[in-house]
């Protein structure tokens, strides 16, 4: 068994800010368990432009962004253990993992964090009819072979899903010399940030077709067609819009899910909206002293909000290892309301001597609507917004002040309205 | 004339209004910052992207390495851009910022390695 | 020359492989496909039926209560998850009632024993989750359940680690009778051997044909499926069966020996044999009968869905002997449900037909009935896990995330007898990509190891043979 202070379980860009600023924090023996063979996680194969707008006011590709925490992480001395896989996190916070170097190993930490991230939504849950040829893949798994491997995974394709990925993806094939046919989308809108759907799609004159699916793929060994159909209200396919398009490809942009089996395992509660864990505003679960951050708590649009999320995690742990934590806690609940599908962190602690930001989606696309905090019947704040959509992370501030005026028996209710 | 585009400075994609004639821009709303206004008039005389593509690299530890533009170029060169890209073969290790090709298509704008490969 | 040759490597000819391997004879068991199990065997509900169903008197129903009480010993042996979880046919109205006496009489004359007719309180007590529209069901506690191509992978490694030769890969294109004996036109040349088997599935009769035996005819009937994440395996714990109709057995919702939840098949008489496609009318069938049995049973957690071919002989009736048109060609044909569960009885019945062939047939030395258990990192304690990767480092590096498979594990499956050659080989032989992410993580990383181990190109690998290749040519 080796001790730390802190585990860090994943080494993207979650991990690594939760782990350097419990480092800024003074905690000392910390440790991060990354799976794969390097530091970076996801960003390693994002190598669009976009990432670090916000928090660098510059404009990377993923790598660049994950390459300037990975920077920070050398020069500190937090341990750092790749190609390692977390099998289990116990109650008592005894972390058991594997490598090819280390065999099996058992780290007690005092305090964990969970940054493990997200995967992406598999055919399987989407039930397509037809053939189990190949060339269905996820618009990621496509990425890694364009971006990492080397190695064009199609040339005839259409992407079902207008996420972010799923669009990315038809501009990186396009550039690549692939024919991206069509994009198709489920819903009325697209997941997907619009400047994606301008540069990705609109560009390349690539077309959206918005409230359409595939629901039958063709072809024995290899894909050798889709067809696609329009859905009515209730998302269901219109008999007679059914239209074949011929593609060796389907890629998948479906969604993403965050990757909680340790949590599970662990017994930590999860919210059933983001699949990721209930959190405090210092991102602590309902076990003291794990806390979680990144697109494992909740799918993230930008990844600037992960780092930003994650220093608060790894805040939090510090505080937490450190003792700093003392003190009257009262939690009271974030409750989403008209429009709002859920809000992170769950719970806030109205004692808190800073102000609290609380992250949310929306589950439609709103026109020029207000966002209302609320709070015992009182407004808090109101807020004019020209254009809110579900593919857009949207927050609010809760001063400090506004929650000291609180009592246990408050809620903050955050809502979409005229 | 009006337009009416989103913009993609940035991710948030405001929806600006250009109102234009010929090649002059007389007014932009819309946007929330300068680079929105920027993107608006270029978007109207000379629109431009950045693009991102690989190289391939010998000795590296994965057959690729990631590039990008070093700023925007006009979009109509894009593939032109993506042929001399296509054309590079480069030795590890590679580091981030590298210069692979430089003034490529003659756009004033450098093809950078965007990740690092140390090699075997 | 060869002795025998198998043609079809499902679980027919796989254990009827192994069963005659224990000779000195020079056998092969020749595949169309890139690995074993790839039709009937592949995708099928995995029972082990009692033996209620089949027709009294028939060669159907004798080998399935001999195939069924042999199963646990063949598991054992060949080191194969097994399972005896019982099964119960459920009755919703009285008229279905009736029905399960008709089912418990021909069960008793089929010599199934213990079994009972059960009130629908006790059925509920069994299965909790039942839906309430219920009224009774026949118990059948000698029931069982099986991975089929896992059983297939097993006995075709037995198989080869007894002499077997396993070529995949081999279409039978025709056959010619050649004084004494059979030359086969195959997509791997020419193959001379003494006799057939045939245990060639949906093309039993095409087989068959070639050699000159025109009384099989097998037509292929579509059986579609869900398959569910683990975490509503525990719906049931018996195998749920709706009281059978024309067409089979009817929709059933059963745990698979992994722990997933598995509801089908449908039935539909199809004209391509090969058309292994979902479709969506079969799937919402599938999704209504099941809820049927077990009402809070949602497909929101399916993982995957998938169709099987059952090869319908018009006789329903397991065709097993020499072709009276060939006396070189065995049939083993008409192989359908209750087929997996008779697999053992039927090497057997074919070895009772094999060994008076062969004047003064010996039996081999060396032969060994059971296969090792391959290394199954993720049922292991820590302490073996840690034991096993000192030992072996590619054991301590997980690849697929979800089901927790070693790199070690794929390495084992690829260099196996008969081992993988393929992704979805790798992943009937280790769960790898088979959980809720299927394949999204670890899939270009099998791709990768399957290049390596097999010394080709990633854009060489395929998915399952053929042209179902992953990957087109480099980016650069």
């Amino acid at each position: 068994m080796i001790n730390y202070d802190l585990a860090v379980i994943g080494g993207g860009p979650a991990g690594m800010a939760a782990a350097l600023k419990a480092k800024e924090c003074g905690v000392e023996k910390i440790v991060i368990l990354e799976r794969a063979e390097s530091l970076g996680g996801i960003l390693e194969q994002c190598i669009h432009t976009g990432f670090g707008l916000h928090y660098f006011g510059e404009e990377l590709s993923g790598p660049e962004y994950a390459d300037k925490f990975i920077e920070l992480v050398k020069q500190t001395d937090i341990d750092v253990k790749v190609n390692t896989m977390v099998l289990s996190v116990s109650d008592d916070k005894i972390v058991t993992a594997v490598n090819t170097t280390d065999g099996l190993i058992q780290i007690k930490a005092t305090a964990v964090i969970l940054a493990m991230g997200c995967r992406e939504r598999p055919r399987g849950a989407l039930q397509i009819a037809g053939t189990r040829a190949s060339g269905i893949m996820t618009a990621g798994t496509a990425q890694k072979y364009v971006n990492i491997d080397g190695y064009m995974p199609g040339k005839k394709v259409v992407i079902l899903g207008s996420g972010d990925i799923g669009l990315i993806m038809a501009r990186r094939m396009t550039l690549e010399g692939a024919e991206v046919k069509v994009v198709c989308e489920l819903m009325p809108f697209s997941g997907g940030l619009t400047r994606n759907i301008v540069q990705c799609l609109d560009d390349f004159g690539i077309p959206l077709r918005l409230s359409t699916t595939v629901i039958e793929t063709h072809g024995k060994e290899r894909l050798e067609g889709v067809t696609i159909a329009q859905v009515d209200d209730k998302l269901q396919p219109i008999p007679g819009t059914e239209e074949y398009i011929e593609c060796d490809t389907l890629m998948l942009s479906v969604g993403l899910i965050p990757e909680n089996e340790l949590t599970k395992q662990a017994g930590i509660s999860l919210d059933r909206i983001t699949n990721g864990a209930v959190v405090n505003e210092m991102r602590e679960t309902d076990h003291e002293g794990i806390f979680a951050c990144g697109n494992v708590l909740q799918v993230h649009d930008l990844v600037d909000y992960v780092t930003l999320e994650s220093q608060i995690a790894g805040q939090g742990a510090a505080d937490y290892i450190l003792g700093k934590n003392a003190g009257e806690k009262v939690y009271i609940n974030t409750v989403p309301e008209n429009g709002v599908r859920y809000i992170v962190p769950q719970k806030v602690n109205i004692k808190s001597k800073d102000d609290v930001k609380l992250y949310f989606r929306v589950g439609a696309i709103y026109k020029n609507k207000k966002l209302t905090v609320e709070a015992d019947g009182k407004v808090i704040s109101s807020k004019k917004k020209v254009k809110l959509a579900p593919g857009e992370m949207e927050n609010v501030l809760i001063p400090a002040d506004i929650l000291a005026g609180l009592s246990e028996n408050s809620t903050i209710k955050v809502r979409v309205e005229d | 004339m009006k337009k009416q585009m989103n913009c993609v400075a940035c991710p948030l994609g405001c929806l600006i209004t250009v109102e234009y004639e010929g090649n002059e821009v007389l007014s932009v709303t819309g946007n929330t910052c300068k680079r929105g206004e920027a993107y608006a008039k270029t978007e109207i005389t000379n629109p431009v992207r950045s693009i991102h593509s690989t190289v391939k690299v010998i000795g590296g530890i994965h057959p690729v390495v990631p590039c990008k533009t070093s700023g925007p170029i006009p979009k109509g060169v894009i593939f032109d851009v993506m042929k001399e890209i296509n054309k590079v073969t480069v030795n590890a290790p590679v580091k981030i910022g590298q210069v692979f090709i430089e003034n490529v298509c003659g756009t004033g704008v450098d093809i950078v390695a965007t990740n690092n490969d140390t090699g075997k | 020359m060869y002795d025998i040759v198998i043609v079809g490597a499902g679980v027919t000819g796989a254990m009827t492989a192994r069963e005659l391997s224990k000779y000195n004879l020079k056998i092969a068991l020749t595949e169309k496909c890139n690995d074993v199990a790839m039709g009937a065997t592949k995708a099928n509900s995995g029972i082990v039926h009692a033996g209620f169903d089949a027709a009294e008197g028939s060669l159907m129903a004798k080998l399935n209560v001999k195939g069924c009480s042999m199963m646990a010993e063949t598991c054992k042996k060949l080191s194969v998850p097994y399972k005896n979880n019982g099964s119960l046919v459920v009755a919703f109205s009285d008229e279905e009632k009736e029905h399960l006496n008709v089912l418990y009489e021909r069960g008793v004359k089929n010599g199934v024993p213990d079994m009972k007719i059960i009130s629908k309180d006790e059925l509920r007590e069994m299965e909790p989750n039942i839906s309430d529209e219920a009224v009774a069901a026949l118990y059948a506690p000698t029931a069982g359940i099986v991975c089929p191509y896992e059983l297939t992978i097993a006995a075709t490694e037995c198989a080869v680690s007894n002499g077997v030769e396993f070529i995949r890969n081999c279409e039978i294109k025709g056959i010619r009778t050649v004084a004494d004996k059979l030359v086969l036109d195959t997509t791997q040349g020419e193959i001379e051997t003494k006799y057939v088997i045939n245990a060639a599935g949906v093309f039993a009769d095409e087989i068959a044909k070639m050699a000159g035996d025109d009384s099989i005819h097998i037509t292929a009937r579509r059986g579609e499926y869900f398959l569910l994440d683990k975490s509503v395996g525990n719906l049931v714990s018996h195998t749920i069966f709706q009281c059978p109709g024309k067409m089979g057995k009817g929709i059933l919702v059963a745990q698979t020996v992994d722990g997933n939840l598995l509801m089908g098949p449908t039935a539909e008489d199809i004209d391509d044999k090969t058309d292994v496609s979902t479709t969506n009318s079969g799937l919402n069938n599938v999704k209504t009968f099941a809820a049927k049995s077990i009402p809070s049973v949602s497909t929101r957690n399916a993982i995957t869905s998938f169709t099987g071919l059952r090869a319908h002989e018009n006789r329903h009736e397991f065709i097993i002997g020499v072709s009276d048109s060939n006396k070189r060609l065995i049939n083993a044909a008409g192989i359908e449900s209750p087929g997996l569960t008779s697999a053992p009885a039927i090497a057997q019945y074919i070895d009772g037909i094999v060994k008076n062939l062969f004047e003064g047939i010996t039996p081999r030395d060396d032969y060994n009935d059971t296969r090792e258990a391959p290394v199954r990192f993720r049922h292991m304690t820590d302490e073996e896990r840690a034991e096993l990767i000192k030992k072996n480092s590619a054991y301590g590096r997980i690849v697929c995330r979800c089901e927790t498979i070693t790199e070690g594990e794929i390495i084992d499956a690829i260099r196996a007898p008969a081992g993988a050659r393929d992704v979805d080989g790798v992943k009937r032989r280790t769960r790898a990509g088979m959980g809720r992410c299927q394949g999204g993580f670890c899939g270009s990383k099998v791709v990768e190891i399957l290049a390596r181990e097999l010394n080709t190109q990633v854009n060489e690998i395929t998915k399952f043979g053929g042209n179902s290749k992953i990957l087109f040519d480099k980016t650069k």
